[in-house]
């Protein structure tokens, strides 16, 4: 299976999510964000990072940048794309995915790890995934997700809310929203749930040495479903 | 030709760094403010010389890049 990273100026997880993929069986290419062309992919992923330093809005600026066009006609082409965190960012500034992240609730930059819910087992991003519960990572300022009442009502009634800040048993509460995100939203796909985004860093909980499992976890479970 | 754009947020979107500085101002006595919303702006000189031109080509700007229409209001209010 093929894989491609996409670098912008300011990504930092890159690497790690290069590690993360490799480790997993991918055949991963680290893309430079001013190609124009992506290599042959299975799954394109955005990284994590502060792309050209969070200006103007976080993601605005790697969402018009060459490559984009490319993963853009990839993703509508029915192509797997996933961002992680900034990834996610970049994502809602291209339309991709609906709706905004805004500045976390409480004006902290929160680094810690949190649990949330899977609610799809349909995408091929959590298909035949074990645990209804994942503990991850999450480092961010602009977490907030945002979107207004009609995107809501089309999100939900699509399912495409695909994972959720929850306490370790799943529950799904005010008090385990870390950012202030409307109906504690972590990660929403697109309509045709080819494409995810996501503030949790799975690339993070791969190493038992350093972190949980729960990023093997979903790796694993990403490349089968892939197959 | 200098062209100014404001940015605002839309009056339902949560505005947390608002918040804030409407507190420091209570708390620095200014306790009649009801509310802070903060925005942008932006200063653009545009080669183009025509006024209606350039305002054009800037609300193209606004929305292709310096607004998000989801959470912002845009508003060119210097053409000059």
């Amino acid at each position: 299976m093929k894989s491609a990273v996409i670098t912008f100026p300011g990504s930092n997880c890159d690497r790690d999510m290069d590690v993360a993929l490799k480790k997993f069986g991918f055949k991963n290419k680290m893309v430079w964000h001013q190609d124009i062309e992506l290599p042959k992919s299975d799954l394109v992923v955005l990284p994590g990072g502060f792309s050209y330093g969070d200006y103007l809005r976080c993601g605005s600026m790697a969402s018009k940048s060459k490559i984009m066009q490319s993963v853009i006609n990839f993703a509508n082409s029915g192509g797997m794309v996933m961002g992680i965190c900034n990834g996610f960012q970049i994502l809602v500034e291209t339309g991709l995915v609906p709706g905004v992240l805004l500045r976390n609730k409480y004006l902290e930059f929160i680094c810690k790890n949190v649990f949330v819910k899977v609610n799809d087992k349909d995408s091929a991003y959590f298909k035949n995934i074990k645990n209804d519960v994942l503990e991850l990572h999450i480092a961010h300022n602009e977490g907030n997700y945002f979107c207004t009442n009609d995107q809501l009502k089309e999100i939900e009634d699509n399912a495409q809310v695909a994972i959720n800040y929850c306490n370790n048993e799943g529950k799904i509460e005010k008090s385990f929203n870390p950012n202030g995100s409307i109906k504690n939203i972590a990660g929403i796909f697109n309509k045709e749930k080819n494409v995810l985004g996501m503030m949790p860093h799975p690339e993070r909980m791969i190493d038992p040495s350093l972190s949980g499992e729960d990023g093997s976890l979903f790796f694993k479970n990403l490349i089968n479903n892939i197959k | 030709m200098k062209i100014s754009v404001i940015i605002t947020l839309k009056k339902d979107v949560l505005d947390p760094q608002g918040k804030v500085i409407h507190q420091a101002l209570d708390g620095m006595g200014f306790d009649d403010v009801n509310e802070v919303r903060q925005g942008k702006y932006f200063e653009i000189d545009t080669k183009e010389t025509d006024p209606q031109k350039a305002k054009n080509k800037v609300e193209e700007m606004c929305k292709k890049l310096l607004a998000n229409l989801v959470i912002e209001n845009y508003k060119i209010i210097n053409a000059q």
